[in-house]
Formats: C-alpha cells, structure tokens, sequence
C-alpha cells in the first residue's frame, strides 16, 4: 500500500518534471504539431484503408456535388465526380514523400558540407561557400520552377528541384556552429590526443549540431509542402493522375464561382499541415535552442 | 560609398553569368527541338535548317551560350521565340507591374507587421500577443494560391466590390509615362483611374505580402523584446521618459535593422511569390510572364527574365546595405 501510493507520488512528480523540462513541447504548439505529423503519416501510409472511396473515381453524374454531411461524399466532389475528402486523404501521400525526401536529402547533403566547410576551412569551406551563393541567388521556388519545366514532371524530379536549395540553410547554420565548435577544449583534446579528422566529425561535431538540424527540419518540411503544392497549382508538379493538393487547387480554378467546396478544403489540408509543421518547428526552437529564437 | 557600390554590382556579373549558364545548361536538358516553338512541326527539313541558322540554333550549345553573353553586355537578351520581339522590350513593358505590385505588398507587410509586432512585444504574454503570434503564424503557414482564390471567391464573387483580375479596366485611357499605373495616373490628375488601379491592386498586394506581414510581425516582435533588455532601456526609463517613447523611440529604432534585414532577405520569397499571386490575379507582370515562358519553351525570354529577376534581388540586397548606414550611424561601409 504505501509502496504503491509511494511509486503513483513519484510517477506523478517525474510527469510534472517532463512537462516542465518540456513545456514548450508539451504546449499547444508542441502538442497541435506532433498531431499534424501523425495524421500525415496515418492518412499518407493508409490512404486505402481511410478514404471512403477510391480517389480517381469519376462519377460524372455526381459531378459538382455540394458538401453534405450525411451524404456519401461529405466534403463535396469535384469537376468530373471525385470524391474530394478521398483526394485530400490521398493527396497527403505526396505531401509525406515530399517532405520527408526533400528534409532527408537537404539535411544531409547540407550538414555535411557545412560540418566539412566550417571544420577544414580555408579553400575547401571557400569552393562550398561560393556554389552556395550561387544556388541561393536564384529567387526560391524559380530554380525549381525551372528544374521542373525542362527536365520533366515526376516525383524524383520534384525532391531534386526542391533540394537544389533547400541544403543551404543546414549548410549555413551548421558551418556557423562547427566553426565555434572546434576550437572547444574537447576537440582540441581529441586532436591531441590523435584523433582523425573523419572520427572527431563523427563524434564529436555531429551530435553537437544534431539539435538544430532537427530544429530546421519542421520548417524545411513545412516549406517543401508549400513549395510542391505551389509546383502542383502551376500544373508543374508530379504527374495530373496522382491526387495532389496543389493539383486540387488548380482544378478548382476554373469552378471558383460555382463550386466553392473544390477551392476550400484542399487549401485547407495544405494550410492546416504547414501551419502545423511550422509551431512544432517553433515549440523545437524554443526547447532546445532559445538562442535561434530572434535569428 | 559610390565605389563601394560599383564594386558590389560589379561583383555580382560573375554571379549572373554562372546563374544564366546554369539555367542554360537546364534548357539543354529540355526534351524536344526548341526549333517546333518557331515553326510547325509539319514543316520540311530544310525550311526548319533554315530557321535553325536563322536563330542560331544550329550552333553548339556552349558558343550560343557565348554569343548570349556577349550580346547581353550590350542590353540585347535575343528575340522572344514566342512574341517574335526582343527579350529587353517585352521585360520592360511588363516589369512596372511586378514593382508596383512588389512594393504595395511590401507596404502592406511593414504597415501592418511593424505595429503588430511592437504592441506585441510591449505586451508579452497578453491578448495582444497571442493575437499578433497567431496572426503571424497563420500568414507564414498560408499558401498564397489558396488565400488569393479564397478572396477572389469572397469580394469578387460573393460581395462583388472587387475585380477577380486583370491591373486596369478597359479603355482606362491614362497614358502610360512611367508605366507604374498609379503614378500615372496622378501624374495625369485623373483621380477616376487612380481610384480603379487601386482597386485592382488591393487583392494581389494583400495576398502577396500576407506571408510577409507574417514574418515581419514575428521579427520586429523579437527584435523589439531583445532592445527593451539592454541597458539604455533602463536609463531612458530612470530619466523619466515616458514608456511610449522609451518603446518607439528607443527599442523601435534599434529593432529597425533587423526588420530591415528581414525585408531583403524576403524579397527572394516576394519574387518568387509574385509568380504565383500574377498567375492567380492575371496581373500582367514578369512573374506571370516567366510562368508563359517555361510552359511554352520561350528560352531566349526565360534566360532574359531569370537575369532580371537575380539582378533585382542583388539591387535590393544593395539597397538594404544603403538603408542600414540611414538607421544607423555606427554602420559604414566599407
């Protein structure tokens, strides 16, 4: 008995530590963009399973259907009889691919060059730096526009186009943060005592940056949505027979006064979902890196 | 200060002619003949040999790529294969309508976000800040297709007090001098069409600096909490200044470059921006006119307006360089 209400107190003390120690993350930023995430993957992963009907079946009888939400297609359907909540559910596939491939190759094609640039320096850090410029001194969105327009349509295609200046940023920050890394007492005592360059890199300057990369890595995925569904609206995204919300959007279009349903919800799944990404992206920085808070 | 600028632009040519080779590069790639963009498909082999060496297309890629540069430091970007004129012309007669459209976002982004952002930080924690950080998120998180239907849908359609289009009704009849509508038409003394190309502006410039506003709240919020920490804070307040000057005058001022930095490093985003917000509002600027370029193969106009647009966005980053020393007096150049 009293070992039992002593082990609730202290089950109940470490609760309130975790929540104190992660306020932020446990707040409703923290909490409404971990939810964000979740639901992505759910509806990406198990679209079939979710969505109440198949999302390019066309039922031209049904074309135009209002919302109704005791009908079979609750959130209307569209210019040729699609469902439009199925499309949302399966739109949130390409969203997920995206921005999970888009964050993966641009972290870690960024914080290598920027852990390499930041920790050899010199002509090395000089050569990096320059191809960075460059590749920043296209408006964003225009390089990919681009890629797209005259390489073809296709997912592969997309991740490339939105990678192309995407690793900028984690190259950028995580340079800044080797720089001032290495010239810490422990890495100094690792080369002293023999370490390699490669080793020291790996365990020592990786783990110490792994906190922003993660940090930037909510904001990298909530940009790559935007910018794929802007790819999308333009029709130069992944090809028209794959639901996308971006391609919603652009099919809505042409029905803006008549059916408003097309326009509204597909928006919203996009708005929803960035937002989302972008307070977990602030709740991570308030956490663990109150410094970034005011860059 | 002038030679610090000459240096600097003259520091950006190789930044331009790397950003156009790359671009080249990728025209390279395109599949397809760029020679069915300027005759029919149909049409015989010697008649599109012909029009191939009329173009210069027939060349190897690398020495068009030279003889674009080398044109091009004469002003002369080819002719348009779509429009059949040249590049420089049909830029210029479009390029007013992106500022006008660019600098109205940006008015409304500093208009609304500066104050928005400065009441929340002298308020933190309050109602007032908590709407400021909504607002804030909500217009980063917003994808400016969606927003821009969105209002077309609710003050073009439904209240129909707005145009859902378009930059100037027909037969507005104000003469285009400087090409910036509204400049025009108060140049002309006619309030009637001033009145019109602001109506057309309102939708296009909210929906472009949305996301502005957004950031520029967030910004000036943190820079003005960071400035009410330091020291002079705290002599101002012990002199007996009064809290709206010690906020305005003191924190305001010294949060200004910041906010300024965030203006330049945004116009990337408001340029790439304007692209989707003159597609959704057919504005008939360079952003809508690069979107009809890529969809339509016009290589010699697509190069044209990507130097255009990278030389804007190295203009602007020198012109925020210049506004820094206005705001403050400890920055030099050099």
């Amino acid at each position: 008995m009293d070992n039992a209400s002593q082990t609730t107190l202290s089950l109940r003390d470490r609760w309130h530590k975790l929540r104190e120690d992660y306020r932020h993350l446990t707040g409703f930023k923290g909490i409404y963009g971990v939810l964000t995430i979740v639901l992505l993957v759910v509806f990406g992963l198990f679209a079939e399973l979710i969505a109440p009907h198949a999302p390019n079946r066309q039922d031209l009888m049904l074309a135009l259907t209002p919302p109704d939400w005791r009908g079979p297609h609750v959130l209307g359907t569209d210019h040729v009889g699609r469902d439009i909540l199925s499309r949302i559910i399966h739109g949130a596939r390409v969203s997920l691919i995206i921005a999970t491939a888009v964050a993966l190759f641009a972290s870690v094609a960024g914080v290598f060059l920027g852990i390499v640039s930041g920790y050899f320096r010199g002509r090395i850090d000089s050569a990096i730096q320059k191809v960075a410029e460059i590749f920043w001194s296209f408006p964003p969105l225009m390089l990919a526009i681009a890629i797209v327009a005259f390489i073809g349509q296709g997912l592969t295609i997309v991740i490339v186009a939105l990678t192309a200046q995407r690793w900028i940023p984690y190259c950028r920050v995580t340079r800044a943060e080797t720089m001032a890394l290495r010239e810490r007492e422990f890495i100094l005592a690792a080369q002293s005592l023999g370490a390699g360059h490669w080793f020291i890199l790996r365990q020592h300057i990786l783990p110490n940056v792994m906190l922003s990369v993660i940090v930037m890595t909510s904001f990298a995925m909530a940009n790559a949505i935007i910018s794929e569904s802007s790819l999308s609206f333009l029709g130069l995204g992944v090809p028209p027979s794959i639901p996308t919300w971006g391609g919603m959007l652009s099919d809505a279009r042409s029905y803006i006064s008549s059916a408003w349903w097309m326009a509204l919800f597909p928006g919203l799944a996009i708005f929803l979902t960035v937002l989302g990404l972008n307070l977990l992206g602030d709740a991570l920085r308030n956490q663990f890196d109150p410094k970034l808070k005011s860059h | 200060m002038l030679l610090y600028f000459i240096k600097r632009l003259a520091g950006a040519v190789p930044v331009l002619i790397v950003v156009s080779g790359i671009i080249f590069a990728l025209m390279q790639l395109a599949p397809g003949d760029a020679v069915t963009m300027l005759i029919s498909d149909e049409a015989s082999e010697a008649d599109k040999a012909r029009i191939r060496e009329a173009w210069g297309l027939d060349r190897p890629p690398f020495i068009q790529f030279l003889n674009f540069l080398g044109n091009a430091l004469t002003g002369d970007f080819g002719m348009s294969f779509r429009y059949k004129m040249p590049v420089i012309e049909i830029v210029m007669e479009r390029l007013p309508a992106t500022i006008e459209l660019a600098v109205a976002a940006t008015l409304i982004a500093v208009g609304v976000g500066v104050p928005l952002g400065v009441l929340a930080a002298a308020r933190p924690g309050t109602a007032w800040d908590a709407i400021a950080s909504a607002f804030s998120f909500a217009g980063i998180s917003m994808p400016n297709f969606w927003l821009g239907i969105l209002l077309i849908l609710l003050f073009a359609g439904y209240f129909n007090i707005l145009p859902s289009g378009g930059r100037e009704p027909w037969g507005l009849g104000v003469e285009h001098v400087t090409g910036f509508l509204i400049i025009d038409s108060i140049l002309a003394g006619r309030w009637d069409a001033l009145g019109a190309a602001l109506k057309y502006l309102a939708l296009p410039a909210i929906v472009l600096g949305t996301n502005m506003t957004g950031i520029i709240t967030q910004m000036t919020r943190a820079q003005v909490l960071d400035a009410l920490r330091e020291d002079f804070v705290m002599t101002a307040r012990s002199k007996g200044v009064s809290e709206a000057r010690v906020l305005w005058r003191h924190a305001f001022r010294n949060a200004m470059v910041g906010v300024v930095t965030i203006i330049g490093l945004e116009f990337g985003m408001l340029l790439s921006g304007a692209m989707i917000v003159e597609t959704v509002f057919a504005w008939p600027g360079i952003g809508s006119l690069l979107i009809t370029g890529i969809s339509s193969r016009d290589f010699p106009l697509i190069i044209g307006l990507v130097l255009v647009y990278t030389g804007m966005f190295i203009v602007m980053n020198l012109l925020i360089d210049l506004i820094y020393t206005l705001i403050d007096p400890r920055i030099r150049m050099n």
